[in-house]
């Protein structure tokens, strides 16, 4: 364990930079604190702090200078290790006519793709390396591998940020994702604020890693610096704003498809696929067709897709989940239930983010606890869901 | 995620495969149109004129140039590797402009992909093949393995429903396999017509009549979902046990390898884990509203 002094940390920015990484970190835009490019430890959300409640989001200051006083923002990893858009074929028509002969078409080869910078994330939090590596299981994990992904992935480097700080939606301690990560960065630093001046503890998780911190102007860490992250990491768990019981969760639900509280919930729910698109972990795409006027040259391409909307489920006839019910319902279950029987681990990780970003405040703590424990259905939300 | 580290190890070796979601390119070698809504295509691969080996059940993703992709089941012989065979109905933005192709022109093609029947489950059993509609198209590749592998299985029998006469798929075929003497065809439809002097009813009352050994039978059944679980809830009723039943599910797929989510039903992803499942794991997935 290394400690690097405040103003030190650019040198862990200029030995990422001289390595040709491109470094995505958070930073502010728009009082929102998102993932961006960054160049110079300057780019992080200095002295910035957040305020999350169901359906609420905002930034404050902090009476300190951290650079790492925040849970979560809107963004994810994954747009930049599964793109929003991705071109997946390009074709072009050869032959105009049946009786030319040759009525048909050529792929065009794909564009040089290995020629994108490697990305080393920056500041990444527990949860979202946990979520991460969730995103290993569905596109490596195989019976086939997305060779994008894969290439992505591989060449990213990962720098987590234990978190000391979370929000009133987060309960990674819950599902056993944070606040800090034991393992999978290649390196870990934890922001030091009780000691005097800011500092960051440092330690390698990979050969990588390891000759990245060589050159980053730091020293050995003090015991008590230790015991001090020790302790802001013991902290961040027990100020958690919000809990779930796993205690038998994917069986319980499983058992739950009937359950009136779907229904419910429903009626609240917009169908609007934000949560699923803040989601670190929801990985659903779909692809579109398209054609230049002239029809001489087609494209595929992968997006996004939620399985809120209308035609995630379309086959002949119309949708298998017509209603907001059952819409709502299969997010949900994949979540906290058919995640664990086809990855070994549940799909959430705590972040807490389809808690903020549901315009209506619906809670998916609430939820499978209203499941869970019956008594409590008819509780009305806690107050802060009834903002404004 | 105690094997996440194996999966990065491997994952710079992955990189550099090809990209499963990029298709060969076929040719249609020959069109058919069967009924008033369905139509077969026979199809070669542009490089080597040949078609792919498969195995019954199994599906390919089908590309129209600047339309669309979508899962089509293979329907022909699994001993015959000069074509692929699809049979489809034009219901879906896709199969209505494949309809409209002719001999010569190009498609796109991935797979084939999915678990299939197990057909070497057969041996020394009987052998009932239930298929509703379209559903016959899916089961054709192991009506063709039985027949292939005659001599291994006891019993062979294919009960086919279908809406009205005109609705018959692989007409011909199904009237030369009714002449042979080592497979029963029952065929029934839901609505007679004139002309019609066959069974009318749904293709469930077809189980009672036909003759099998039940308690040494294994079936396969193809077909609108409430179809295969009628069906199955009468093969058990018969006594077939409910491990020896195996059904064949549909789902949106945008891509057929696990990547893009559509394909799932609760714990399962169709196109990966099936499309082929044994009915037991089906049977409690089958019935809640809208799963």
């Amino acid at each position: 364990m290394v400690t690097i002094q405040r103003n030190d940390l650019q040198t862990l920015f200029d030995a990422l930079e001289r390595r040709g990484y491109r470094i995505i970190s958070p930073t502010v835009r728009d009082e929102a604190i998102i993932l961006d490019t960054v160049h110079s430890a300057d780019d992080l959300p200095k002295g910035r702090g957040e305020e999350q409640s169901a359906a609420r989001y905002r930034l404050n200051r902090r009476e300190d200078d951290a650079l790492f006083g925040y849970a979560v923002g809107p963004h994810a990893w994954k747009q930049f290790l599964y793109p929003p858009v991705q071109t997946l074929l390009q074709a072009r028509r050869e032959g105009t006519s049946r009786s030319s002969g040759e009525p048909g078409f050529a792929l065009l080869n794909p564009e040089g793709a290995d020629e994108e910078p490697a990305m080393a994330f920056v500041g990444v939090r527990p949860c979202d390396l946990a979520a991460i590596r969730r995103l290993d299981a569905v596109f490596l994990q195989g019976p086939f591998q997305e060779p994008g992904y894969a290439r992505r992935r591989s060449r990213a480097l990962v720098v987590v940020a234990q978190c000391t700080a979370p929000s009133g939606t987060c309960f990674c301690a819950s599902m056993n994702t944070g606040p800090s990560a034991p393992d999978g960065f290649d390196i870990a630093l934890t922001e030091v604020l009780s000691t005097g001046p800011t500092v960051y503890l440092a330690e390698s998780g990979s050969e990588r890693g390891a000759e990245i911190l060589r050159d980053v102007t730091c020293r050995p860490s003090t015991s008590e610096e230790i015991s001090a992250a020790a302790r802001a990491i013991e902290s961040a768990a027990g100020r958690m704003g919000r809990h779930v019981d796993l205690d038998g969760l994917s069986e319980t639900l499983r058992r739950s498809i009937e359950h009136v509280r779907w229904q419910q919930t429903a009626q609240r729910c917009l169908s609007c696929a934000n949560c699923t698109m803040v989601c670190p972990t929801c990985f659903c795409s779909t692809v579109e067709d398209t054609t230049d006027l002239t029809a001489t040259i087609a494209e595929r391409r992968r997006r996004w897709d939620s399985c809120f909307t209308l035609d995630y489920s379309y086959i002949h006839g119309g949708s298998v989940r017509p209603s907001g019910m059952s819409r709502y319902r299969q997010w949900i279950m994949h979540k906290m239930s058919t995640w664990v029987d086809q990855y070994g681990t549940y799909g959430c990780t705590g972040c807490g983010r389809c808690i903020t970003w549901c315009p209506v405040g619906i809670d998916i703590t609430q939820e499978v606890a209203a499941v869970q424990h019956p008594s409590i259905e008819s509780v009305t939300p806690p107050r802060e869901n009834v903002h404004g | 995620m105690a094997n996440a580290p194996d999966l990065m190890a491997e994952s710079a070796v992955l990189a550099e495969a090809p990209d499963p979601m990029r298709p060969r390119l076929f040719r249609i070698a020959k069109f058919t149109h069967n009924t008033h809504d369905t139509f077969t295509v026979a199809l070669e691969d542009l490089e080597t004129g040949a078609g792919i080996g498969f195995r019954p059940g199994q599906f390919n993703m089908v590309y129209l140039y600047g339309v669309g992709e979508i899962p089509i089941s293979i329907s022909g012989d699994p001993q015959d590797r000069s074509v692929v065979i699809h049979t489809t109905r034009a219901v879906g933005t896709v199969t209505k402009a494949m309809r409209s192709m002719r001999k010569g022109d190009t498609l796109g093609l991935r797979g084939p992909y999915g678990v299939p029947w197990p057909v070497d489950r057969a041996r020394g059993r009987d052998v009932v093949i239930v298929a509703g509609g379209i559903g016959l198209a899916p089961l054709r590749p192991v009506l063709y393995h039985c027949l292939a592998h005659r001599n291994e299985m006891n019993k062979l029998v294919l009960l086919y429903g279908t809406r009205s006469p005109v609705d018959i798929l692989y007409r011909e075929e199904l009237e030369s396999w009714r002449a042979r003497f080592d497979l029963d065809v029952y065929v029934s439809v839901d609505r007679g017509m004139e002309g019609w002097h066959g069974n009318v009813g749904f293709v469930s009352t077809l189980i009672a009549k036909a003759p099998f050994d039940a308690g040494n039978t294994t079936a396969y059944l193809c077909g609108p979902e409430v179809m295969m679980r009628v069906c199955a809830t009468e093969l058990i009723k018969r006594g077939v046990p409910d491990h020896e039943l195996f059904v064949s599910m549909e789902r949106n797929m945008k891509c057929g390898i696990g990547f893009c989510g559509h394909c799932q039903l609760g714990p399962v992803f169709i196109c990966k884990d099936g499309p082929v499942f044994p009915y037991p794991r089906m049977r409690n997935l089958l019935s809640p509203w809208e799963l």
